[in-house]
């Protein structure tokens, strides 16, 4: 909403694009999705892809502990300065669609202390199928879904699976062991999001989550252009 | 400016956080203190005449224009747990994030500008009622309601109380929201002749005692 014009103020409001001195912000990219499906192993492989050649960090909105943010630590995918956990109240859908002032703070403070940032992760905590990130918040964001969760979830839709920028099909190395269908889960994608893109990932293979990575080189570098 | 203005600042989904906090509820629920709709109610009774109106003070004077830097002080004075008044700080900051969007003013943007981390919430409410075109009484009663609204919304989560029940107990409170407020905005007159020394100063030891117990958690599903 306030794309095009720098406030007067001390401080943006949520989505301008430049920081109140006047540089441009960080990319922001949300990772939504239901609980288990690997939203926090993928920020931990984009996090070990990307840092060498990104300064980057990222949010977690954990549902009631810090489980999130420390597994990150634990894995030492970034410095633990670069690592902020939001406490949502039980409403993790909340404090990324609804109200989304505590998330603004954590991404501002983060590049206040650690800055300047080209890319920042914000992860939802696992959630439902409804939860989305508001557009005051992130400037795309991407939906975790696994194989193991049900081959009928891209058939079901619903805001995740059909709006998100990125639908990220995790754990396909699972997919013989839980009677999955990756071919019927892709047509099922493909039906319910046109030309959007899908990947299928397995973090246990070699690929890791190049692709996804891939996929967010492309948004920075239509960002920064 | 409207009065109705006031409905979109007192509106439990006005983007300003309030719904990462429990007011102190989720401490007195693991206590045993809240467990029904009527210790939920007693305990928003205490706090509506304690921090409720020491809020509605804070929030009525600086409607009235009493300097914010002042009222943050004297607002620090009557917060003795430290867990507080960083969650105090922290609520103030993103209630001025939606204030600024919504009631765009150059005092906000000053207040702003001069406390980037924030100042307590009730401060920030009264300076955006100001900024709304609302009185100190207006300011007060929102104050007053968001003390118990809080715990009674998160109540709800953290018992699976019956919503209607609680809603019910916010419901029988509102004779006495009503002289909590008118009493709020007498102090807050007060304070503009006397200073911020005018303000109550009333406190509920339990909820400064189970505010740092809480902070203290590792597993909590409230930020306060």
């Amino acid at each position: 909403m306030h794309l095009d014009h720098t406030h007067h103020g001390p401080s943006a409001l949520s989505a301008d694009a430049h920081r109140p001195d006047g540089t441009r912000r960080a990319l922001r990219i949300g990772l939504g999705g239901p609980v288990g499906s690997g939203k926090t192993a993928t920020v931990a492989a984009l996090c070990r892809a990307l840092r060498d050649e990104l300064s980057l960090a990222v949010v977690t909105n954990d549902i009631y502990t810090r489980e999130d943010a420390e597994f990150l630590l634990r894995e030492a995918v970034l410095p633990p300065e670069r690592i902020t956990a939001v406490e949502t109240g039980a409403c993790p859908h909340t404090a990324i669609r609804d109200d989304i002032s505590a998330n603004l703070e954590a991404v501002e403070d983060l590049e206040d202390a650690v800055g300047p940032l080209d890319l920042i992760l914000v992860e939802s905590g696992g959630d439902n199928l409804t939860a989305t990130f508001s557009k005051g918040l992130v400037d795309a964001q991407i939906f975790v879904i696994d194989v193991a969760g049900g081959d009928d979830i891209p058939r079901k839709g619903g805001p995740g699976v059909t709006t998100a920028d990125l639908l990220v099909v995790n754990k396909t190395d699972l997919a013989p062991y839980v009677g999955s269908d990756l071919a019927r889960m892709a047509a099922d994608a493909k039906a319910q999001r046109a030309e959007l893109p899908v990947v299928f990932q397995s973090l246990r293979g070699e690929t890791g989550a190049a692709d996804v990575a891939a996929w967010v080189r492309e948004r920075l570098a239509a960002w920064t252009a | 400016m409207s009065r109705a203005a006031l409905l979109v600042l007192a509106d439990g989904r006005f983007p300003a956080g309030g719904h990462a906090h429990s007011g102190g509820a989720e401490a007195a629920v693991k206590a045993g203190r809240i467990t029904s709709a009527a210790s939920l109610e007693d305990f928003c009774r205490g706090r509506l005449h304690t921090a409720g109106l020491v809020a509605g003070a804070l929030a009525a004077a600086a409607v009235l224009g009493v300097e914010p830097r002042e009222l943050d002080a004297a607002a620090d004075a009557r917060t003795p747990s430290p867990a507080l008044r960083a969650a105090a700080r922290r609520l103030g900051r993103q209630l001025m994030r939606a204030a600024r969007a919504s009631w765009p003013s150059a005092e906000l943007d000053a207040l702003a500008g001069e406390f980037p981390k924030g100042v307590h919430q009730p401060v920030v409410l009264g300076v955006a009622a100001r900024a709304a075109g609302l009185s100190p009484v207006d300011a007060a009663y929102c104050a007053a309601y968001e003390s118990v609204s809080g715990p009674a919304t998160a109540t709800v989560r953290l018992l699976s109380l019956d919503p209607f029940d609680a809603t019910g107990a916010l419901a029988r409170l509102a004779p006495e929201l009503d002289r909590v407020a008118d009493a709020a905005v007498e102090a807050a007159g007060r304070v503009v002749d006397e200073g911020v020394d005018a303000l109550p100063a009333a406190s509920g030891p339990l909820l400064e005692v189970g505010a740092e117990w809480h902070a203290a958690w590792p597993v909590r599903l409230f930020a306060s």
